[in-house]
């Protein structure tokens, strides 16, 4: 589903990422882990195609399609998430028309005809029962005044409207409490399907408890310098990070 | 709190402007041949508030951009080009259909249209008014009845107002009187359309009078309209007094001629408990001045300003409020936004004057812009004169862009990049028509604002409805 090859970016001139390789299958669960700085967020970034990022080499290959030549609406479209680090207040865009905005524009992507609005309001209802979220912030403006656990259930409940293909969280249990932390679970492990893929980008262990990841790769000085299955998340629960960030200063060296 | 600014104005009789330009002469000669036909004339007082007016006229001047208050909007095109004060009876001319499609609908209101600034009864529907509500034009009530505007009348204009308020004065013919009696309640809006028509090269200047007495309310809308794209120029002043516990609700569209000059002032003078809101949008001029002025004249007045402007092209617009609060337990409000794209230029100058009586006066104003081009330009100055020590006091201004973040943040939502625009620009000046309280005004401005900013996508596109 997405094959990443030798990804090599910059920030303002500055490497971030050193030649990444990472191939995600559908129907996986890969986490990313690494501590700050590491570069996990940038991945998260460019495959969702935020502006400022510099590809200067490598590819990023998405259903067989060239994901990087895609503005991020066109992403969206074809089935890629991004649940935002810090989701973003949108003053005087209410958060239910942001869903059906966004909704209507990945069905008529997929040839679909648009949700009549009982449909709609029907499917919502049922979502943010799995997300745990009040009604009443479907009619505020998006994100605005939300506490940091209601933004990221937010998070959820879009990803969870939308169905997407290949959905990346990028450190959406940072910050959250156990009973937050279980609604994202929820959500994620709800969606798990054959047919998807889901990239957790975390700074956590704790996360992992919930949802089993089929493979972790740890991520230091952009570069990948661990990957294995889930015991790797408790084996750096463990011993934490310094033993391998060591290792990869030898490798790039 | 910011410490007390200095805001002395130039002298008007400053060396060099102590003769009137040959430009303003033409403005002289009209005021002069006007002033025998004018409506209560007859009357000393009227004839001497003219009087007065005229002669104060022709020391000022126009404003120039050497006065601090019109640093950044320069009217001098008004006096190149001088205009004609509008004669009577172009109202033969409007057709009532015609109008009908620039007017607001789906609401029963008391109507009143002045045609280049004068009262057409024939296109008007005031309809049925409680008992104690006078409703009418100006000019019948000069002629028939001025004792009951001298009391008011000239009286809340400040001293020192500049010459477009002295030159109304002097002209002073025709506008909206509006006079709640003690303990009354209009409840249907009183709808005030100011149309211009074959306006080319006149000038129009309605003069309105607001009197609301004790614990009297009622909400009024005025609208400016254009039946045709003449180059005209609109003169307007309202004086608004409000008796204690009175509460009015104002709702000020401007939708003029691409070509026109608009200048308006409104000067409210407030008592005790007293409530007045002004919601203001302006779209539509070559050059537009509105001038907001209120005087909080005693204890526990409330006064709250919302304005939009949306300005594109070469246009430009200027708001200038004042709050002046006198007295204690004073509340203030205000709250502008503009979108700019072009070369607009936008000025917002935000006045609030805390006298040394007024302790526990609370202000709070607010004021943000968004360019939508890199040549656009905007001038925005809090301008705050405290002079007593317990108050609250805020202030803020922005300029800047979209907020790219919002903007990568709805791209990932699959929303593309021109609709995530509109969506936002719209979204950012729809917060000040959200605190509308008429809904059919307030939907009807929103469907105007989504046709200026929405590059022809309407909100059903954008599933904001």
């Amino acid at each position: 589903m997405l094959s990443i090859k030798n990804l090599q970016v910059n920030v303002e001139g500055k490497p971030i990422l050193n030649g990444i390789d990472l191939e995600v299958k559908a129907g996986e669960v890969h986490a990313i882990m690494g501590p700050n700085g590491s570069g996990k967020s940038t991945l998260a970034n460019v495959i969702a195609g935020r502006e400022g990022y510099e590809v200067v080499g490598g590819s990023v290959t998405y259903q067989g399609k060239d994901l990087l030549q895609l503005p991020p609406e066109e992403r969206a479209r074809a089935g890629v998430f991004l649940a935002f680090q810090y989701p973003v207040e949108v003053p005087g865009v209410s958060n239910i028309y942001l869903l059906k905005a966004a909704l209507n524009a990945v069905r008529k992507h997929q040839g679909k005809s648009e949700l009549d609005a009982m449909d709609f309001l029907t499917l919502v209802r049922e979502k943010l029962k799995l997300v745990e979220m009040k009604e009443e912030l479907l009619y505020r403006a998006v994100n605005e005044g939300f506490s940091g656990g209601e933004k990221k259930r937010n998070e959820i409940l879009q990803m969870a409207i939308l169905e997407p293909k290949l959905a990346v969280l990028d450190e959406t249990d940072s910050g959250l409490d156990i009973d937050a932390l279980k609604v994202v679970a929820n959500g994620v492990n709800t969606l798990r399907s054959p047919e998807r893929a889901t990239i957790l980008v975390t700074h956590y262990q704790r996360l992992l408890d919930y949802i089993v990841p089929d493979r972790v790769h740890v991520l230091a000085h952009g570069n990948i310098v661990k990957s294995g299955d889930k015991s790797l998340a408790l084996e750096l629960e463990r011993q934490g990070y310094a033993w391998l960030t060591q290792d990869s200063a030898r490798v790039s060296a | 709190m910011a410490a007390p600014s200095d805001n002395k104005q130039p002298s008007a009789t400053a060396p060099g402007v102590a003769l009137p330009p040959p430009s303003l002469e033409s403005y002289l000669d009209a005021v002069a041949a006007a002033r025998a036909g004018l409506p209560g004339q007859s009357v000393p007082w009227v004839r001497r508030l003219r009087e007065e007016a005229a002669t104060r006229f022709a020391e000022l001047g126009f404003p120039t951009t050497r006065h601090e208050d019109w640093k950044y909007t320069n009217v001098s095109a008004i006096e190149r080009h001088p205009y004609a004060p509008a004669p009577a009876g172009a109202s033969a001319g409007v057709g009532a259909a015609q109008l009908e499609t620039l007017l607001f609908t789906g609401i029963a209101a008391h109507r009143l249209v002045f045609v280049n600034g004068r009262y057409a009864p024939s296109l008007s529907g005031i309809g049925a008014l409680p008992t104690g509500v006078t409703v009418g034009g100006l000019a019948e009530m000069l002629a028939t009845q001025p004792d009951k505007l001298e009391p008011h009348l000239g009286k809340y204009v400040p001293a020192n107002a500049q010459g477009f308020a002295v030159l109304n004065t002097a002209l002073l013919v025709d506008g909206a009187y509006i006079h709640l009696a003690r303990g009354t309640a209009v409840e249907q809006p009183i709808y005030l359309v100011f149309v211009a028509t074959h306006a080319d090269a006149l000038m129009a200047s309605p003069r309105n009078l607001v009197v609301a007495e004790e614990s009297s309310q009622a909400t009024i809308i005025e609208q400016y309209v254009a039946l045709d794209e003449g180059r005209y120029f609109t003169n307007a002043i309202t004086e608004a007094v409000l008796a204690r516990n009175s509460h009015v609700e104002h709702y000020r569209f401007q939708q003029e001629s691409p070509k026109a000059h608009h200048i308006s002032g409104w000067h409210v003078h407030q008592g005790r408990d007293s409530g007045f809101t002004s919601h203001t949008v302006d779209m539509g001029g070559l050059l537009a001045r509105n001038d907001l002025n209120s005087r909080l004249d005693a204890e526990g007045a409330e006064c709250e300003f919302n304005g939009l402007y949306v300005v594109d092209g070469h246009r430009h617009v200027d708001n200038h409020t004042c709050v002046d609060h006198a007295k204690p337990h004073g509340t203030s409000r205000e709250f502008y936004k503009g979108v700019l794209d072009g070369q607009a230029r936008a000025v917002f100058n935000g006045r609030v004057v805390v006298h040394p009586d007024a302790q526990h006066t609370d202000a709070q104003q607010m004021n943000n812009n968004l360019l939508l081009s890199k040549t656009a330009e905007v001038d925005t100055k809090p301008q705050l004169e405290i002079y007593a020590d317990d108050v609250k006091c805020s202030h803020g201004a922005t300029v800047g862009s979209l907020d790219e973040d919002a903007l990568f943040y709805l791209r990932t939502r699959a929303i593309d990049e021109a609709a995530a625009r509109d969506l936002l620009t719209y979204a950012f000046a729809n917060d000040v028509l959200s605190r509308m309280k008429l809904p059919a005004i307030r939907l009807q401005l929103e469907q105007r604002l989504t046709t200026r900013l929405l590059h022809g996508r309407t909100l059903r596109e954008l599933e904001l409805i």
